[in-house]
């Protein structure tokens, strides 16, 4: 299983690529691997929009499961993924780079410490076996 | 009687799992209540129950005794054998849900079929594989438009020439959400048309609904409300009765959003209420939302053409309590016998027997409101269903017409108040010339009396 | 060889059925309203009977086959049912016709609501309901209907155990009502603590299958039902499994206040492809006001000459219609058969078949299929299709080989508690023959998962199609004849 050790992770498989105060957001490698081929994403926020930690930010679905993608930060959405929703598959084959779904404006830094680093999350990826 | 076991197979199978006997199974039951004696009638034979169940169906006066002309959202048309002769077919009747595609072809490629006709008929994309009746597919309409908007839009304009029926449905299917419901009071103008609606539609609007031919069964054009319905960025829904659609423009060139309807119509007898078949169907851009199954078209892998059910990450095996709808069992074999029903009349077979629907209910209207008495309530264009205001209450002319073996019309003020002493009359193929002359002489002396 | 789709077979100008021209004159049409093309396919009666009784021919059904599938009761549909729901007494009558009219339906369905509530210990029966699911979402509107009334408006908790079957919590979702799941502990109970921890005056019920999806009746069942009665709550239960019930426990006695009824599953209406089935939902006395309008009741008592009256009456706190019209009576018709022909005694051997079918199997199997819960089962059990030995099987590569033996799979992947699960009931309508054919079956193929596991992950190999691509079905969305659309 894929854990860089750059990122964040929360404990529904999002991950977190800080760049000074823009969040870079997506779902881990045992996420995809757990829904398998991937066949539709849908992301449900909107450049502008104001969002709190814990909301939904994107739908995923592959053939046997469907999932929400939650905001593991708040703040203010600056970008979405646009050719993310043409090329679904790309969530399977490159979940951290060309697979990131939102970046937001992080409003609150002191939420980061909430979150999991890659020791941990692969800590918690064992507990579930 | 069902049961294949021999006492001797008992014997042996309890030898095997280790116990002396069946009581043996049961010991984790609470002992009070273990074995509760069934206030139950003795058991018949099968020979004896063929004879109970024909003396009950002989106490119901069916088509056979009477000839009818009662719709208001079931009708009586002609049911060809054919129908039947598929649907009783085990391999269909007696399959499972198609879970497993390389047993289920049949049925699979059955709801393709049906998928690819209701598509057809509506002019939409996209049709599920039913839900259980008209109202609950309007119902469900509510609740995907809901969704739609992700709770962002929480009012729904009803039609009050919805079926009442559907109305009470779609009330008690969004009781708990704070909904705002309108255009359906009491006080709603019922003659007017459509139009009616606009001036209600805002931008907390996520559905307007609408029915076609409508309760009355008035037949409107409804391009004007669906454009003031998307220019609020909302969404229209139309629930349509499938036959009409042979005869009349499909819901799509107006510009629904979202079709339902009542398939009973096409080849499922009346049968005192059911099952019968919810239609519905949408644009390609909505089908994620749309609740109920889906059949698509995929290969196998030796490379032949193959159908699957698809898109079930939508549905309540998987989405559990996010999913837009509960729905599990449809409609399934009812599904099978429209598309049947579709494919044996097709193009020419279906304008064939609108048209005769359409013909006979306005010889109908002719011959009644030349009555004294007897008025046609409405102007508006129909197709087989239409309302005339009466000299005495419905339920004393339909008493009347009984004595005679005539069922009478639906009286309309059990539903609407306004419309005391107005009978909605439908007609279908199954009425003969001869059959509507009597009804026209029956109400002559009923309200000559 | 597939069948071609219709709009393949279709020839322009053919037709399959013709009427009568009419009989009456002509009337004008509202030109602007009318459509001019009508995109139907044009096949003769033929083309029709052939094109359907081709695609009958590629389908397994109870009638060709054991159909091994947990929670859905596949037991054999007996034909006398089909014949008394032809009746054309009973298939030609309009649903709102006056009630004097149909007395006969209206009798059936007064009778049928009164034998369903002795068979479940219930004070009040509706039959609208169109599916288990449809009386599901019933019940819990009732349950939530009955808390408004008492002015409990904070009791919006639905608990759920963690092996439902999905439409539990989609119903409660449907209602408005928030969902909590409750765990099972390690012999397959509701975990007492983990239920005790949520009883609270936010709890508005518990939706509980018992037995429950494990095929396990609760060993603490009236202490779950206490429990959730002495907080306030009230306690749904889903009849998906009464086939083990049916005689030997009123799911009323035991404290449930409201239960759906599957008549497409117990009562042996059949399953036609995906429906129709039909739900009528039971309550206890406290619960009956709340029932959907309308119900079927006496509206005049007879006397030794005359038969009673039967009508429809509106429950004083009802939540209202479900769906149109009354509910499947075509499916309540083969239901009343079922029970004409059993009576007591034999429902009651149904349940005690269907108990004893389910353990010959378990008994069969268990030394080669993992039983995680392995205790006395009720109608149903559920092993792992998996082994230690051979990590490259799962339960779906079983499932699939199972149909080279002329099997059609268990349940795969639910409940969702056990690891590749595979639930297994037999029904009490198969023979001791067929129980050991299959699980001589499944006994081959565990040797074959270990010797030969390619066969199990190639298979099916005997079926009309092999493994289908649903990637592709979900990514190209070909949903209709002649048109692709891509999502």
């Amino acid at each position: 299983m894929n854990i860089p050790n750059n990122l964040k992770y929360t404990k529904n498989d999002e991950w977190l690529k800080i760049d000074g105060n823009i969040g870079t957001v997506g779902i881990t490698d045992y996420a995809q691997n757990q829904l398998s081929d991937i066949v539709f994403v849908e992301i449900v926020v909107s450049v502008g929009d104001q969002v709190k930690q814990g909301d939904t930010c994107a739908t995923v679905e592959s053939v046997k499961a469907a999932a929400e993608v939650y905001l593991p930060v708040s703040g203010k959405v600056v970008e979405i993924n646009a050719k993310l929703a043409d090329t679904p598959e790309v969530i399977n084959s490159d979940p951290y780079g060309a697979a990131w779904m939102v970046k937001v404006q992080i409003s609150n830094p002191d939420e980061i410490t909430d979150l999991l680093d890659d020791n941990a999350y692969q800590a918690l990826l064992k507990d579930k076996e | 009687m069902f049961i294949p076991h021999t006492d001797h197979e008992q014997k042996e199978m309890l030898g095997v799992i280790g116990i002396k006997s069946l009581e043996d199974l049961f010991q984790v039951v609470p002992p009070q209540h273990r074995y509760p004696q069934l206030d139950l009638p003795e058991p018949l034979t099968e020979m004896e129950v063929m004879e109970e169940m024909q003396n009950i169906a002989w106490a119901n006066e069916s088509n056979q005794d009477l000839v009818s002309f009662l719709g208001a959202g079931a009708y009586h048309h002609y049911t060809p054998p054919v129908v039947d002769a598929i649907i009783r077919r085990g391999e269909f009747a007696t399959a499972y849900t198609p879970y497993q595609p390389e047993i289920s072809q049949g049925t699979l490629q059955a709801i393709f079929d049906y998928q690819s006709l209701i598509t057809s008929l509506t002019g939409m994309d996209v049709s599920n594989a039913s839900h259980y009746d008209g109202a609950t597919a309007t119902a469900e309409a509510v609740s995907m438009a809901l969704a739609h908007f992700r709770g962002k839009r929480s009012k729904i304009i009803l039609s009050p020439a919805l079926h009442p029926q559907y109305r009470q449905t779609i009330r008690t299917y969004n009781g708990g959400a704070d909904l705002i419901l309108a255009g359906d009071e009491p006080e709603a103008n019922l003659l007017a048309g459509p139009e009616t609606l606009i001036p209600l539609i805002d931008q907390n609007t996520a559905l307007v609904i609408v029915q076609y031919p409508d309760f009355f069964g008035r037949v409107s054009d409804f391009t004007a409300l669906a454009e003031a319905t998307h220019a609020a960025g909302a969404l229209l829904a139309v629930s349509i009765y499938p036959i009409a659609l042979g005869l009349f423009k499909p819901p799509a060139e107006f510009g629904a959003d979202i079709v339902t309807g009542e398939g009973q119509p096409l080849g499922i007898p009346l049968s005192f209420g059911g099952p019968y078949l919810g239609i519905f169907a949408t644009k390609k851009e909505y089908v994620r939302k749309m609740a109920g199954r889906l059949v698509g078209e995929t290969i196998d892998n030796r490379g032949q053409r193959a159908y699957v059910l698809t898109l079930t990450a939508r549905e309540q095996h998987i989405r559990r309590e996010k999913a837009t709808s509960n729905i599990c069992s449809n409609q399934g074999l009812m599904t099978l016998a429209s598309a049947v029903y579709l494919s044996l009349l097709g193009k020419q077979g279906l304008r064939q027997v609108s048209e005769l629907c359409y013909h006979k209910a306005h010889y109908a209207a002719d011959q009644i409101s030349d009555l004294d008495g007897f008025s046609l309530w409405s102007q508006a264009p129909f197709f087989n269903e239409f309302v005339i205001q009466c000299p005495k209450p419905v339920s004393e002319i339909n008493s009347h017409l009984l004595e005679y073996g005539v069922l009478g019309g639906y009286d309309l003020s059990q539903d609407y108040p306004a419309l005391s002493n107005h009978m909605l009359i439908a007609v279908t193929e199954m009425n003969t010339r001869e059959d509507i002359d009597i009804l026209v002489q029956l109400l002559e002396e009923v309200a000559n009396e | 060889m597939s069948e071609p789709h219709l709009c393949e077979i279709s020839v322009a100008g053919r037709t399959g059925l013709t009427f009568p021209e009419p009989d009456v004159p002509k009337s004008k049409l509202p030109r602007s309203l009318i459509r001019e093309y009508l995109p139907m396919p044009e096949l003769s009666e033929a083309d029709v009977v052939r094109h359907f009784t081709r695609l009958s021919q590629l389908n397994y059904s109870i009638d060709t086959g054991f159909y091994p599938l947990g929670s859905c009761t596949m037991k054999y549909n007996p034909k006398v049912n089909e014949e008394t729901a032809r009746l054309p007494g009973f298939t030609g009558v309009h649903p709102l016709q006056p009630v004097e009219t149909v007395q006969g339906s209206l009798e059936l369905m007064y009778m049928l609501q009164e034998w369903l509530k002795e068979i479940g210990g219930f004070a009040g029966v509706t039959l609208q309901p169109a599916a288990g699911a449809h009386g599901e979402l019933t019940g819990v509107l009732i349950i939530r209907a009955y808390h408004r009334a008492n002015g409990d408006t904070q009791r919006n908790k639905i608990l759920i155990p963690d092996s439902a079957h999905g439409t539990n919590p989609a119903s409660s979702s449907m209602s408005g009502l928030n969902v909590v799941e409750i765990k099972s502990d390690s012999r397959g109970n509701i975990d007492l603590d983990a239920l005790r921890a949520e009883c609270d005056d936010t709890l508005a019920g518990l939706m509980l299958t018992n037995p429950n999806t494990l095929g396990l009746f609760d060993e603490h069942v009236e202490a779950v039902i206490n429990l959730v009665h002495k907080s306030g709550g009230l306690v749904y239960g889903d009849g998906a499994n009464l086939n083990a019930l049916l005689g030997i426990v009123r799911p009323g006695d035991l404290g449930i206040d409201v239960l759906h009824y599957n008549l497409h599953k117990t009562f042996s209406t059949p399953h036609g492809g995906g429906g129709p089935g039909s739900g009528p939902v039971g309550v206890s006395a406290r619960l009956v006001d709340f029932l959907p309008a309308p119900v079927v009741t006496i509206i005049e008592e007879g006397d030794k000459e005359n038969p009673p009256l039967y009508g429809f009456i509106t429950p004083a706190k009802t939540i209202g219609r479900v769906k149109a019209f009354h509910g499947h009576f075509a499916i309540m018709v083969r239901a009343y058969t079922y029970m004409l022909m059993h009576g007591a005694e034999g429902l009651r051997k149904v349940s005690e078949y269907a108990v004893l079918n389910a353990n010959y199997l378990l008994a069969r199997l268990r030394d080669i299929y993992h039983v995680p819960y392995d205790r006395i089962c009720m109608h149903e059990f559920v092993t792992e299709g998996r082994w230690d030995d051979a990590p490259e099987i799962h339960a779906l590569d079983i499932a699939k080989r199972l149909m080279d033996y002329n099997f059609h799979p268990p349940t795969n992947y639910f409940p969702l508690i056990v690891h590749e699960a595979l639930m297994i009931e037999p029904t009490e309508t198969e023979s001791k023959q067929t129980l050991d054919a299959f699980a001589d079956a499944l006994i081959k193929i565990a040797e074959e998962a270990h010797q030969n596991p390619e066969l199990l992950k190639s298979a099916p190999h005997q079926t009309p199609v092999g493994r289908v691509d649903e990637v592709k079905a979900a990514k190209e969305l070909i949903l209709r004849c002649g048109v692709v659309s891509n999502s």
